[in-house]
């Protein structure tokens, strides 16, 4: 199902045309209105007038996280604070939160990419929609419930948290899509087990699972779970929020919306491009933002590009899963490491409840890492050298993925913190004043 | 003759045991056998309960990993030797044991233990043939 068929499934001719139009006038805006695209520009000596054709925009510099920090909090606006209707803002864990404006073009903009994700995966407006992402400054809340909006659907804004409450709501009002972070949804699905509701008797048929990185493994759990069809969506506050890609029924990869924002895959340590299927960094330039646009701008998330008509029949471009944020990556022992990784072993390890978390430690100036497993109901033996088996298992199999050794801890269930809105899953314990 | 074991895996911290005890104690539950394996991580408490059932969904509630298992009880003659004699005829017959513990009580003369083996079914067919006593659900509960 298509919520715009015109321009998901837009030729190539004409969606390179339609792009470099936008993308000539973004960057005429960015350069005469947000003094910092003017020193960039000024800096590698360029100006609009060099955007001559599509492949130009690699003449542009990148714009980083700590660039967005500096010009904190309005800096990168292009519109004035009067035609701003709406301030988001990414959580700062450090320095300075990035703040993101819109326009009430902008948000109009957001509405018909999220109704394109939600219809994509099969909304409709005779749908109840329950929105798990929390509302507030981040843009998970909103973001689906514009989505949601144009569609039509019957929105329940429950925003995270209040989980015993969430459910009741599923079972009461026949929730059939669902939005939320992935760890939240399996998280929800213990909570109502509690609750004596088995999770597979709800409504649900969708979910829109995003925010948080997460596994192919982690979306059998939320089926099975659920028994519903677990997707993918993209997006991120400097972009616009969710809605800047999303998985079609398909499930290989999701579509980035190019005809609003273009994808480009670098080298991390170079910034060259790099060719398709190839994993580096993300770089996103929006084509049609007024409030804040952004041009190459830096995701640090590691993804490739899949090129090429889909069998959904859309035209464009697919990113596949997340791997990674070059932020969350942990050097441990020189060797660069991802939750995620740990994460597929763990559930490759039949039976184990996806908790888990990553001690990381120095005792002596080497480093340790401890995984810490929950151990499920249905794996305990009563015999120690089964589940001792169990613990090899685990460490043979992470050992096997990352290439270094650690030690597994199966501690008893629902020992490990949980979290509605994103998963801790590092605790990096090393000292960096030794 | 298989009577039902309730297991409980323990994390090596302080309090988890008793914590498993208290919850059985408060619902009225009392423990006829228990052994612990300790392993330096983890332990596995295994108990004969009165109500077998009823201790694995507290220990449930109080977010305990329980597994009930079946195991045999087997009364020996409380002399030296006693035990030994019976798990001559297990060896006999190539049985593994996995763990076994003895019950507080006697019953009448004779000493009580729990026994698990890779193969419980063969295990009672043996003892039975062998005519060593194997406790009834109700024996335990007699005890």
């Amino acid at each position: 199902m298509y919520w715009n068929k015109e321009l998901e499934c837009i030729s190539e001719e004409q969606l390179k045309e339609l792009q470099f139009q936008r993308l000539k006038n973004t960057v005429k805006m960015a350069y005469e209105k947000v003094p910092y695209y003017r020193k960039k520009f000024d800096e590698a000596g360029i100006t609009p007038d060099d955007i001559k054709k599509l492949d130009d925009l690699r003449k542009i510099p990148f714009t980083s996280k700590a660039d967005l920090r500096e010009v904190y909090p309005f800096g990168m606006f292009a519109s004035p604070l009067s035609e701003i209707v709406e301030i988001h803002m990414s959580s700062g864990t450090t320095g300075k939160p990035v703040v993101a404006g819109y326009t009430l073009n902008d948000i109009e903009i957001w509405g018909e990419v999220m109704a394109r994700c939600l219809t994509m995966i099969g909304t409709t407006k005779n749908d109840i929609v329950q929105v798990a992402y929390g509302y507030g400054l981040f843009t998970g809340g909103f973001g689906v419930h514009y989505g949601a909006r144009k569609i039509g659907c019957m929105i329940v804004p429950a925003s995270a948290g209040n989980t015993r409450r969430q459910i009741e709501i599923m079972r009461d009002f026949g929730t059939t899509i669902l939005a939320c972070t992935p760890s939240y949804a399996l998280y929800m699905a213990e909570v109502a087990q509690e609750m004596g509701i088995e999770p597979t008797t709800l409504k649900l048929k969708a979910g829109c699972f995003g925010a948080e990185m997460w596994t192919e493994a982690m979306r059998t759990e939320i089926e099975k779970r659920f028994g519903l069809n677990a997707y993918n969506i993209y997006g991120l506050t400097e972009i616009i929020g969710p809605g800047v890609a999303h998985e079609c029924v398909e499930k290989k990869g999701f579509h980035v919306f190019e005809d609003h924002f273009i994808a480009e895959i670098i080298d991390p340590d170079t910034g060259d491009p790099l060719p398709e299927g190839k994993r580096g960094e993300l770089v996103l330039t929006t084509i049609t933002r007024e409030g804040m646009p952004m041009l190459r701008f830096r995701t640090r998330d590691i993804t490739s590009l899949i090129e090429g008509k889909c069998a959904c029949g859309r035209t464009f471009n697919r990113i596949e899963r997340i791997r990674g944020r070059t932020d969350d990556m942990i050097k441990v022992r020189g060797v660069m490491l991802f939750p995620y990784q740990i994460e597929q072993a763990i559930l490759e390890v039949q039976g184990v409840e996806p908790h888990y978390q990553i001690v990381i430690t120095r005792p002596q100036h080497l480093d340790e890492i401890e995984v810490m497993v929950e151990m499920s109901k249905e794996t305990f033996s009563d015999e120690v050298k089964h589940i001792e088996n169990l613990k090899k298992n685990l460490e043979r199999r992470i050992e096997d993925i990352i290439g270094i050794r650690v030690k597994v801890t199966l501690v008893e269930p629902k020992t490990l913190p949980r979290s509605e809105g994103k998963a801790k899953r590092i605790i990096d314990k090393r000292s960096l004043n030794e | 003759m298989k009577i039902k074991q309730l297991s409980v895996f323990l994390e090596n911290k302080r309090g988890r045991l008793y914590e498993a005890l208290k919850a059985l104690a408060d619902e009225g539950i009392n423990i006829r056998a228990l052994s612990i394996a300790d392993t330096s991580e983890f332990g596995i408490l295994r108990m004969i309960v009165t109500d077998p059932e009823k201790a694995k969904e507290t220990l449930e509630k109080n977010e305990f990993t329980v597994k009930l298992t079946n195991v045999t009880a087997m009364a020996v003659k409380d002399k030296p030797g006693g035990l030994a004699e019976a798990l001559k005829y297990l060896y006999d017959a190539n049985i593994n044991i996995e763990y076994i513990y003895a019950f507080v009580e006697k019953s009448g003369e004779k000493a009580v233990v729990v026994l698990r083996t890779e193969n419980l079914d063969k295990t009672i067919s043996i003892l039975q043939e062998k005519e060593i006593k194997l406790l009834s659900w109700d024996d335990v509960l007699a005890l």
